[in-house]
């Protein structure tokens, strides 16, 4: 017999049995819905074991790399350990902050000290905690060549955590981390014609990362990349951009700023919402990848834009930076 | 037994091929989009394909009270026979753009039918 370790636990699970049906027989409170591996309402992540490939059918490419399965259609060879999605990556980590520069009014970036044994993919993200305030923030850095990770963390107006690491945190200073996590990622498939990348403020930092990653594993049909802000003042990582444009020609950045007069901008910074000027420029998006990083409404509605001229949802990674929920 | 409607178009893979169309006819459509507002699409997308494998008679292990209670929010939002009515129009659109035959496409949407006083709470 097999075993399933679930959160550190381990049960024995009959040959015939699914992972799924061997938790439940085992009063383990997971949840679950059509048992037949559609609603993927029962997902887990595999930390250790082979995972059988009709459990992952149908999984997006980043999820299956992550190692998420559907216990629900599951019957392993071996052994097989797992975690709930919710509890994967939860164990704290210090780190400490080796760099802390301001990138415009409104962006700081921090660099964290980090060992090779720190393992993740360029766009996921990290929960950083001040004591009972947890805070997700993208990870902007390559895993192969950065040896920091690298935040980019907004002030947000009223933010305690956000004041904290702009006014208080020192170089030198541990913070307390957790991760990595999220499917936002770039993983080359082989059947993509081009990734676009769509990002406000500072969703740049996930898609600095993850255009750097598919420029450097020497993916060449085109990248788009369209970074927004309300004023020229709020872009940043322009002229970084700008010089990877030259470096890789099937790379282009566009720099849109949609708060003020389209005439009073220069000529080589667009006017509008990045995600318009990104349809604008690429009106054909079947088979891409696309990235969606930064503003929950922008993301969102780009998300089901693409979704209905015909790009598959497998194929649109998105990352709303949605605010904290208010102190009670 | 007779094969079921989801084995004869070919299981899974052709499931798969109906989640997209489907959900992409419902989401633009304004009688009832609205629905789906502030929902997660990949977790609606898997939704739809578990109402697709089970209006095709594949395996599932819906109930009658599990439909109930999965749609309760939403009749309490207004969710009505016209509502129910414009996805058994997509349901169709679906299935015959993807070349089902009509006997078949006639299965599926009487099995789909039989889910109707459950989902509208009735």
């Amino acid at each position: 017999m097999a075993k399933v370790v679930y959160q550190g636990r381990s049960y024995e699970r009959r040959d015939d049995e699914t992972v799924l049906r061997c938790l439940l027989r085992n009063d383990v409170r997971a949840p679950y819905s059509c048992e037949s591996g559609a609603c993927q309402s029962c997902t887990m992540q595999a930390t250790k074991g082979v995972i059988p490939s009709n459990a992952q059918e149908d999984l997006k490419e980043t999820q299956k790399v992550l190692g998420y399965f559907k216990p629900c259609v599951c019957k392993p060879k071996g052994d097989l350990e797992v975690v709930a999605l919710d509890d994967a990556h939860q164990q704290k980590q210090q780190l400490t902050v080796v760099e802390k520069s301001f990138l415009n009014d409104e962006i700081l970036r921090l660099r964290l000290s980090c060992d090779e044994s720190f393992k993740y993919h360029a766009g996921q993200f990290i929960n950083l905690f001040k004591e009972d305030l947890i805070r997700s923030y993208s990870l902007a850095s390559l895993p192969d060549s950065d040896r920091t990770l690298e935040l980019h963390i907004k002030r947000v107006p009223l933010g305690v955590v956000s004041h904290w690491l702009c006014d208080d945190v020192q170089v030198g200073d541990q913070l307390s981390v957790a991760g990595p996590m999220g499917e936002c990622f770039y993983h080359e498939t082989g059947r993509e014609e081009g990734l676009l990348a769509v990002g406000t403020g500072s969703g740049l930092a996930p898609l600095w990362g993850i255009v750097r990653d598919a420029l450097t594993h020497g993916f060449d049909k085109p990248i788009i990349l369209c970074h927004g802000g309300m004023t020229p003042e709020l872009l940043y990582y322009v002229d970084e951009l700008r010089l990877l444009e030259k470096r890789y020609g099937n790379f282009n950045y566009y720099p849109c700023v949609s708060g003020i007069d389209e005439n009073a901008l220069p000529a080589d910074i667009s006017w509008g919402f990045p995600n318009d000027v990104a349809f604008a420029l690429q009106p054909d998006l079947v088979k891409w990848q696309l990235f969606l990083c930064g503003h929950p409404e922008m993301v969102i509605n780009a998300k089901r834009k693409a979704f209905l001229q015909g790009v598959a949802l497998q194929d649109i990674h998105a990352d709303p930076f949605l605010p904290a929920s208010p102190p009670a | 037994m007779s094969q079921s409607v989801y084995e004869k178009i070919g299981g899974d893979a052709a499931v798969n091929a109906a989640v997209d169309l489907f959900y992409r006819k419902v989401l633009a459509d304004d009688r009832i989009n609205g629905f789906f507002d502030g929902t997660d699409m990949e977790k609606q997308a898997a939704k739809q394909k578990a109402f697709l494998t089970m209006a095709l008679g594949g395996p599932n292990n819906y109930t009658g009270a599990d439909m109930r209670k999965g749609h309760a929010h939403l009749v309490e939002k207004g969710l009505n026979d016209a509502h129910f009515d414009a996805v058994m129009e997509h349901l169709g659109a679906t299935l015959k753009e993807l070349g089902v035959p009509d006997d078949l496409i006639g299965e599926a949407a009487a099995i789909a039918e039989s889910t109707r006083n459950d989902v509208l709470g009735k």
